[in-house]
């Protein structure tokens, strides 16, 4: 009896110590990337044999109309905006090109491997938005989250193959660096101080990849011949695949369409 | 219950207690206005903000930061409300439901932490509100047990008619507090609409139940009377709120942030169903204040006649 209530005790203050610790853990600054499937006989790029992939992201079909943010509550916000700001969800530019795409080789590359740019890929907060709202990264690279509002944000993203975090950064608060250890696309980012602001990270194994801009563009260049599977992601439409083979010094186009379906509840 | 051995109306603690129990209810529409606005993480660190007491009042904080200070003062009220019973109380098992009392807001607090710390898990969050929901109720009862009306001497009647009304409130008062569950479980994303819709379903069924068979086996008894009425009533709300807070979760989703008519739907649905469950707590203590165990009369009015 005496040793079941000694049970029962330890189980609590062992639950208030992981409350009060924190057993979700406060993150490290940086996650140590998973380690390559195969590290041996790595293929390396010939320069004088890469092709490109090159294309365009479309939608079909008029876009659904974006509502507007309503952060009139807060001037720290409203600041660096000269009129209403609409949700980024779908941006579209002429002829229905589609921007906020990623667009990245999902798989064709076995055997390479690439080393982790030292380039930070910054995130800015303005005008209590995210820039860019989706942004491509590679596997441990250096996610570099700046506030420029004079207000506080809190950043978190909620990824299912990396590990979370939840940072506060208020105003003038040195940037924040982050990265992951594990391929995923799309980790959605959020901010619960203020809810509406959303945004994407593309985390790849591999520096083929590039999110489009409102002409709805991209070009994925050096690829060794071969043949891949590219994919399109946008965070409405989710993925979009096709398979392309490119030979030697080759420039292949490729055009991905989605067909344009309203926002949940529309 | 015999007058030479009830403990004495402390009216001091029965307004205090009472006083407790609405703090508590306040507690839960700022808990429920955290879920709603989306703002449970905008504080990353618990139980401080970062270290301070007066954090930045913007955006979602203003929800996180006054629910983690009215829930201080709760805990605070609690203490001396344990406290104050156990100082004070004649009746042991009331001195333990203020020990109970404590132990559920303190258990609760390291729940809130928990669910800050661990980036909201569903079934930590989901057992964050349905604590919540039980200790308002055992406030709430412990309001109602040093009540004047709980220490009068009040004549017992037989639990007549089938099923029996005290079998009834308690089939009542679990169906209920599950309904609860699934709801914060729903909330809370840890599974979808449909078991919320079938206990709602079977709430409502025994709901009606109860307050029908208390309405006609006792309509000359104004406290099971009153109790039928408060059913019926609450029911009829919380069932269109659910609808309303259902279609505006559906309507709210095209819109980038949260809006207006869907906190406000949501949140009066969700303390609503505490208030019932509060409601059909009390009708259960009530009836078994009332009622003895009987046997079972076919003519009901026999029963309102000797109730009169």
């Amino acid at each position: 009896m005496k040793k079941s209530k000694l049970g029962i005790y330890s189980l609590a203050i062992g639950a208030f110590a992981l409350a009060i610790t924190g057993c979700g853990g406060k993150n490290e600054t940086s996650e140590a990337p998973a380690p390559a499937a195969s590290t041996a006989a790595s293929k390396t790029l010939d320069p004088a044999t890469a092709g490109e992939v090159t294309g365009s992201v479309k939608l079909d079909g008029a876009a659904p109309k974006m509502r507007t943010i309503i952060m009139a509550a807060e001037p720290a916000c409203t600041k660096g905006h000269t009129g209403p700001v609409t949700s980024e969800e779908v941006v579209t530019g002429d002829g229905g090109a589609l921007a906020n795409v990623v667009v990245y080789v999902k798989s064709g590359l076995d055997g390479y491997s690439f080393p982790v740019p030292s380039t930070p890929v910054k995130i800015d907060q303005q005008g209590c938005q995210y820039h860019p709202h989706v942004a491509g990264v590679q596997v441990g690279q250096t996610i570099e989250v700046v506030n420029d509002d004079q207000t506080t944000h809190n950043i978190h993203p909620i990824p299912k193959e990396n590990r979370e975090w939840n940072e506060s950064q208020p105003p003038g608060a040195a940037p924040i660096d982050k990265n992951f250890a594990r391929e995923e696309v799309a980790i959605p980012v959020k901010c619960n101080v203020h809810p509406w602001m959303k945004a994407y990270m593309a985390v790849l194994s591999n520096p083929y990849y590039q999110v489009t801009q409102k002409d709805g563009k991209f070009n994925l260049k050096n690829l060794p011949p071969g043949t891949y599977t590219l994919v399109a992601w946008h965070e409405l439409y989710g993925p979009s695949e096709q398979s392309v083979t490119v030979g030697p010094k080759e420039t292949k186009a490729v055009t991905f369409t989605f067909k344009a379906t309203a926002p949940a509840g529309d | 219950m015999d007058m030479d051995t009830a403990p004495n109306l402390n009216s001091g603690l029965h307004k205090y207690a009472v006083f407790t129990a609405c703090s508590t209810f306040l507690l839960l529409i700022a808990g429920a206005l955290v879920t709603s606005n989306d703002a449970g993480l905008s504080v990353p660190t618990w139980p401080l903000a970062w270290g301070s007491v007066t954090p930045p009042m913007v955006g979602g904080i203003v929800y996180e930061w006054s629910h983690r200070v009215i829930a201080a003062s709760v805990g605070f009220l609690t203490i001396i409300l344990a406290g104050w019973l156990f100082w004070a109380e004649k009746r042991g098992w009331m001195r333990w439901l203020g020990l109970a009392a404590l132990g559920g807001v303190i258990a609760q607090g390291i729940l809130g932490g928990l669910t800050v710390r661990m980036y909201q898990p569903p079934a930590v969050s989901a057992a964050h509100a349905t604590l919540a929901q039980l200790f308002f109720s055992t406030v709430v009862a412990i309001a109602f047990f040093t009540s004047s009306w709980w220490l009068s001497n009040i004549p017992e009647m037989e639990d007549a008619g089938s099923p029996r009304v005290r079998s009834l409130t308690i089939w009542t008062f679990a169906a209920v507090f599950l309904q609860l569950i699934l709801g914060a479980a729903f909330r809370h994303k840890g599974f979808g609409i449909i078991p919320h819709l079938i206990g709602a379903v079977i709430v409502t069924i025994l709901v009606f139940m109860t307050a029908g068979a208390l309405k006609r086996r006792y309509s000359n008894v104004q406290p099971l009377r009153k109790c039928a009425r408060f059913l019926h009533m609450l029911i009829g709300v919380q069932l269109l709120l659910g609808a309303g807070a259902w279609w505006s979760r559906v309507y709210a989703a095209r819109f980038p942030q949260p809006i207006a008519i869907m906190v406000t739907l949501t949140v009066v649905h969700t303390v609503t169903g505490a208030l019932l469950l509060a409601t059909t707590l009390m009708t259960t203590l009530v009836t078994y204040r009332m009622l003895r165990p009987g046997s079972v009369l076919a003519d009901s009015s026999a029963t309102s006649e000797q109730a009169a």
